[in-house]
């Protein structure tokens, strides 16, 4: 019996302390702890972050008075092209998924770790080659096709595509493989008690996600691979001169990369899932409509690439019939919103960061959200395709929705992560000049582009002068709140007031271990008996 | 100082068959997602030029592609048959279908590397002046077979490897190395030996003092080699590495008449 108190009393190292076989940096590198993986995903994202935001500012500072401010035309092409593949494939494709996901799905679960951890290690080496190649790309003539590839251009070009198009190639291999482990993660390591919808809806997102990044990566995979073998050997699959149709690399192109949108934005709606009801201190509205809703946008995500397309030579009644399945995808969203609304009715709302930013995403989102539908419309979609409407609309879902998520994530999970409290006031800051800057810079980028301005293009007409100056103005503001953030996360993990093991009063079992967690999650796996967001306990009555 | 013993192999890695299977199918459904992009195109391209297909089917060697197919399905049954004699704890026989397995795969790529090289040389390749000559839809179609069996011979080659590693482990003298847990290995630093002790509670051997030095522990446990001893974990990697063969086996199937007999 000795033996036991020794157990008890024994402070045991949480998961940064750990030293492992190697010291320093390898055992960080080569750890397959899934949450020194999922700090190593969110330390290489952010860098990327930092340089594509830097490539977006400078883009839009070009814009800024009419003819060349900067730079010239054909440097203006690859910062936009490189401003895309840094934020699509090495920002937010791995996302939410590859940081939180890693990091919290198994302990949400119930889990010490992924079902493959040494898996989940490569995955994130592959992500590190991927990168590697992409930065050799760039520095050997980087590709000046914007992220789409589309040939026959991405052919022709004399940049140097092909890096730039395995580097893709690379990364979604790594996303493929993270979207594996955690299938099957979900389907065998979930602790005793923990049925289906006992899961958070976190869980429910990721599950989702990792269907969507198993089920539609494979195929963007063998088009870019189609594009290497076009550009090396001469296998012109899609080249019309060897009897190749353009237009069906289009198809391959977006039967990924759509349903790829709503594997960024599912974690996203998780997160938000997740913060709602902590700080409405209530179980969330419609637990199961959220939970099948996320599997049900993954489904009809999967059928709607068409609408990429309109103008590009489909057929009249693909394009009906892709008009509506899109306009179907609004009704699994619509589902989560009004369930998050009603869950903050009549809820004891604390107002915290976290909140803060979930309420920012529903805002941007639901912006977003319309204005996509407005996208799915054919008549109008004819007259805004390839304008300032369509890149404004897809920023308000993807950074406005998804990556304001991931903020408000970073506030929420930072004291479970690393045992540290963020600074509440310069947040706020960052927070309000976000939220300022973000709409300046893209609702004016949506009005442009109903009246006419195209994407792409370097530079613009007189009528729209007025609307790229505020644009402009308001990226600043929203650089300014982005970097005033990260320094300030970046002051808090280092030197942050200590944090409580339960800050927020959670109830998902992240927040019934200490912070920053053990090596091993749980030193029992935990046997679960209630659903994920039970705050009050049950009362019986006599 | 009272002395306790405890159990300090922690499993970090447990094997669970199922999960592994999972992941193994999942995997093999990205590969044929892999491969249906180009069934996609095949197929958009075979409807476009009905004709030129038939003709260009033509130049194929039947008798090769036959060949390679009969070599295909017979190492698939090889690798059942390797599978089904693990289980029975015949390694000795696991591994020589696991070989034989592994020979025709070989053989396969043999016969395409001749009829590669046979096309090459009579100058149809993507690019070459020959095949330009030719119409558009011969064009595509020599594009997709060299596009689509390249690929698919690609992953014969990495399906032969993927095989030999499973037959060096199975060939191995087995060994289980298991990780001691960090955390109760804490506890020991500096104030601890490690024993190996029997069921009875007899001391077999006293292995090691932990000092504070000493960060890590693994216990690597070495079997007698006996014929018919095998570590568990191999079967599993050969069911899944026998999955993988089988997929490129059932491509071959579809790419077979696709090619070669549609003339």
């Amino acid at each position: 019996m000795a033996s036991h108190a020794i157990v008890e009393t024994t402070h045991e190292e949480n998961y940064l302390q750990y030293k492992g076989r190697h010291g320093g940096l390898w055992s960080w590198i080569f750890s397959t702890d899934h949450k020194r993986i999922g700090i190593l995903y969110m330390i290489g994202m952010f860098a990327f972050f930092v340089v594509a935001i830097t490539l977006g500012l400078l883009m839009r500072l070009e814009q800024l008075t009419m003819g060349p401010t900067i730079m010239q035309p054909s440097t203006y092409n690859k910062v936009f092209t490189l401003h895309g593949v840094i934020m699509i494939f090495l920002f937010i494709v791995p996302g939410i998924t590859a940081t939180f996901g890693n990091f919290f799905l198994p302990i949400q679960i119930g889990a010490k770790d992924v079902a493959f951890p040494r898996l989940n290690l490569f995955s994130w080496w592959l992500y590190v080659i991927g990168a590697v190649t992409a930065l050799v790309a760039v520095f050997t003539g980087m590709a000046d096709t914007g992220w789409t590839f589309y040939v026959p251009y991405s052919v022709r070009t004399g940049t140097n595509v092909t890096l730039a198009v395995l580097a893709a190639f690379i990364l979604g291999f790594s996303s493929i493989l993270t979207g594996l482990n955690f299938v099957t993660t979900v389907h065998r390591m979930r602790a005793p008690g923990m049925g289906w919808f006992r899961m958070p809806l976190f869980v429910w997102g990721l599950y989702a996600t990792a269907w969507i990044q198993v089920l539609a990566t494979p195929v963007v995979g063998i088009t870019l691979l189609l594009i290497i073998l076009e550009r090396t050997l001469g296998i012109g699959i899609f080249d019309p001169a060897l009897g190749g149709d353009p237009i069906l690399y289009q198809h391959l192109f977006w039967i990924y990369s759509h349903p790829a949108v709503y594997l960024m934005v599912l974690p996203g709606m998780g997160v938000v899932s997740e913060i709602i009801p902590t700080f409405a201190r209530r179980n969330i509205f419609g637990y199961k409509a959220i939970a099948y809703s996320s599997v049900g946008i993954a489904l009809v995500g999967t059928l709607v690439w068409g609408h990429h397309m309109y103008t590009s030579g489909q057929s009249y009644t693909a394009a009906v019939v892709f008009s509506f399945l899109t306009f179907l995808v609004a009704i699994p969203t619509a589902i989560k919103v009004f369930n998050w609304v009603a869950t903050l009715y009549k809820g004891s709302i604390r107002v915290e960061l976290p909140l803060l930013y979930a309420m920012a995403f529903i805002f941007h989102f639901s912006i977003g959200g319309f204005t996509g539908l407005m996208n799915a419309a054919i008549s109008v979609d004819v007259h805004i395709h390839d304008t300032y409407f369509v890149v404004g609309h897809f920023h308000y879902t993807m950074f406005g929705g998804t990556v304001f998520a991931m903020f408000g994530a970073l506030y929420y999970w930072l004291p479970k992560m690393f045992g540290r409290m963020y600074g509440q006031k310069i947040g706020i800051t960052a927070f309000v000049l976000q939220v300022i800057g973000f709409n300046m810079l893209y609702f004016t980028m949506m009005v442009m582009g109903y009246m006419g301005m195209p994407r792409r293009y370097y530079d613009h007409l007189p009528q729209f002068h007025d609307g790229h100056i505020i644009a402009t103005v308001g990226s600043w503001f929203l650089v300014a709140g982005l970097f005033l953030m990260i320094g300030n996360l970046v002051w808090s993990v280092f030197k942050g007031a200590k944090a409580e093991d339960n800050p927020w009063g959670g109830t998902t079992l992240e927040w019934q271990i200490p912070s920053p967690p053990p090596l091993e999650n749980f030193d029992k796996i935990p046997q679960v008996e209630r659903g994920p967001y039970e705050h009050t306990p049950v009362e019986v009555s006599k | 100082m009272s002395q306790h013993t405890e159990s300090v192999v922690a499993h970090k890695h447990p094997s669970d068959f199922v999960g592994a299977k999972i992941g193994m199918w999942l995997f093999l459904f990205t590969e044929v997602l892999l491969f249906g992009g180009l069934f996609l195109l095949y197929a958009v391209y075979r409807a476009k030029y009905p004709v030129d297909f038939h003709l260009a089917a033509t130049e194929l060697d039947t008798f090769i592609g036959t060949v390679n197919t009969l070599l295909l399905l017979t190492s698939s049954l090889t690798v059942v048959l390797s599978i089904e004699a693990l289980q029975r704890g015949n390694r000795k026989l696991s591994i020589g279908m696991l070989a034989t397995t592994i020979l025709f795969g070989l053989g396969f790529m043999v016969n395409k590397y001749f009829e590669w090289g046979h096309k090459i040389e009579h100058g149809l390749y993507p690019g070459s002046e020959k095949l330009l000559s030719h119409s558009q839809g011969e064009i595509t179609f020599f594009q997709l077979y060299y596009a689509m069996t390249g690929l698919h011979g690609l992953h014969v080659l990495v399906g032969m490897a993927v095989l030999g590693g499973v037959l060096y482990f199975i060939a191995r003298k087995p060994v289980n190395k298991e990780h001691m847990n960090p955390t109760i290995l804490r506890r020991f630093q500096g104030a601890a030996r490690l024993a190996v002790i029997s069921d009875n509670g007899n001391e077999l051997g006293t292995v090691a003092r932990i000092d504070e030095d000493v960060r890590n522990i693994d216990i690597r446990i070495s079997y007698e080699h006996g014929e018919k001893r095998f570590d568990p974990r191999n079967l599993i990697k050969l069911e899944n590495s026998a999955l993988y063969w089988h997929l490129v086996d059932v491509i071959w199937i579809f790419l077979f008449p696709l090619f070669y007999l549609i003339t």
